[in-house]
């Protein structure tokens, strides 16, 4: 059997390391000694499959999995998941979960001072469609303190996880809200040492999917890592 | 064309908000063809200190060395129910277990075969992206011309390789620094 077309590597700069002393947790939870350079074999460029069995359709609506409604502002949040080549990932699990208005998780380690809402779990997932193309409605997160430096605040934002086509695609990241003041003094958004990388974790407001009485609307687009595919040559002698 | 990949950022220690309706730590049915073995160990911090808010997913082929992958084209009929992907969120202790069979070879890098092992991809708070390991299994004499082990520094290759606690009982740790700091990959 011949090699496998691998992925390419990310761009210079546009992943974060993983010791960033600012956000102190990286400290003892980052290895110390070189990397060993993998290369990509039939393990990094296959991936488990996931289907309409692990996924139900109301899974995507964090508003809707109590008998009432969360508080806090509803909104759409969805976008496109493409690879670098632009094509669409099709069928890829998105799973996404949230604080809730207040700035306040669902989760025993949680001891922040706002209240819980009995109304919201703050978990949802989905599947891409053959165009990749997923939606979420939720309600828009609190900002929070946490504890890594003095006076120190997330900025509002999603947790989203998704799983590509191989397992060198897996991603998790986080998506922040356009204009919020509090990205500058992040330390998790300012890892990612490229200012246009950072950007793209910003959300965008879309006004076309806002919902007329219901929801405002963000738009998130997702691109994970594209195959490196064999270059056709076209230079002229 | 080529689009910027979006960037990585940590799970944060919530994940497990996200993470638990998915989690299978038992990857083969009991029907499954191969040798059953329980896989279990502690993700320990530099400190020594348990991970106890990461999470642990496992990615491997079926006993006949073929992925439930639509990106696997060997001519190969896949276990019938198997998927390979395991997850598992570590706890108070760090600790983790599952349940899986041993893989079979898969081709590597010019067609020659890998010896059995399996893709450990780890999250955790403090990752701001997550790391990917292997596990290879003690005492296999396939391990000898692994042409991924051969990349690793002899001295640091016993990282990725588990222990046998019992019959079909092994032990594999992640330390995340240290003497026995694991090898993780740049992928």
């Amino acid at each position: 059997m011949s090699d496998v077309s691998g992925y390419r590597r990310p761009y210079f700069k546009t992943q974060p390391d993983y010791l960033y002393p600012p956000y102190r947790s990286t400290v003892k939870r980052s290895p110390t000694k070189p990397l060993v350079m993998l290369p990509h074999t039939l393990t990094e460029v296959t991936g488990p499959v996931f289907g309409r069995d692990d996924v139900k359709p109301g899974d995507s609506d964090l508003t809707n999995q109590h008998d009432g409604d969360p508080l806090g502002e509803r909104i759409v949040v969805s976008g496109r998941l493409l690879d670098e080549n632009s094509k669409p990932v099709a069928n890829a699990l998105i799973e996404m979960w949230q604080c809730n208005s207040a700035g306040r998780y669902r989760h025993v380690v949680d001891d922040h001072d706002a209240p819980l809402d009995p109304n919201f779990t703050g978990w949802g997932r989905v599947l891409t469609d053959a165009q990749g193309n997923y939606r979420f409605m939720t309600i828009k997160p609190g900002a929070y303190p946490w504890r890594n430096h003095y006076n120190a605040w997330r900025p509002a934002h999603l947790h989203f996880s998704i799983f590509g086509l191989g397992l060198v695609q897996r991603l998790v990241t986080q998506m922040y809200f356009p204009g919020d003041p509090l990205h500058a003094y992040d330390p998790m958004y300012n890892s990612i040492p490229d200012e246009k990388a950072r950007a793209r974790l910003i959300s965008q407001f879309d006004w076309e999917r806002t919902i007329p009485d219901i929801a405002l609307a963000f738009r998130f687009d997702i691109v994970l890592r594209g195959r490196d595919e064999t270059p056709m040559d076209t230079r002229r002698s | 064309m080529s689009l910027l990949t979006t960037a990585s950022q940590t799970v944060g220690p919530y994940l497990k908000i996200g993470f638990s309706t998915l989690v299978f730590d038992a990857l083969a049915a009991k029907s499954a063809k191969g040798e059953h073995l329980a896989i279990q160990g502690r993700v320990l911090d530099g400190d020594g200190k348990p991970v106890n808010d990461g999470s642990i997913e496992i990615w491997q082929a079926d006993a006949q060395g073929k992925y439930a992958s639509p990106e696997d084209t060997q001519d190969k009929a896949v276990e019938p129910g198997f998927r390979g992907f395991g997850r598992m969120l570590t706890d108070a202790d760090g600790a983790f277990r599952f349940t899986t069979i041993k893989p079979g070879r898969v081709p590597g890098p010019g067609g020659a075969l890998q010896a059995p092992h399996l893709a450990v991809v780890l999250f955790m708070r403090g990752s701001l992206k997550h790391l990917l390991t292997r596990i290879y299994f003690a005492d296999d004499p396939a391990n000898a011309e692994d042409p991924v082990l051969k990349l690793v520094p002899a001295e640091r290759r016993s990282t990725l390789i588990t222990r046998t606690l019992k019959p079909g009982v092994l032990e594999w740790n992640v330390h995340m620094q240290g003497p026995n700091e694991t090898v993780f990959f740049d992928f």
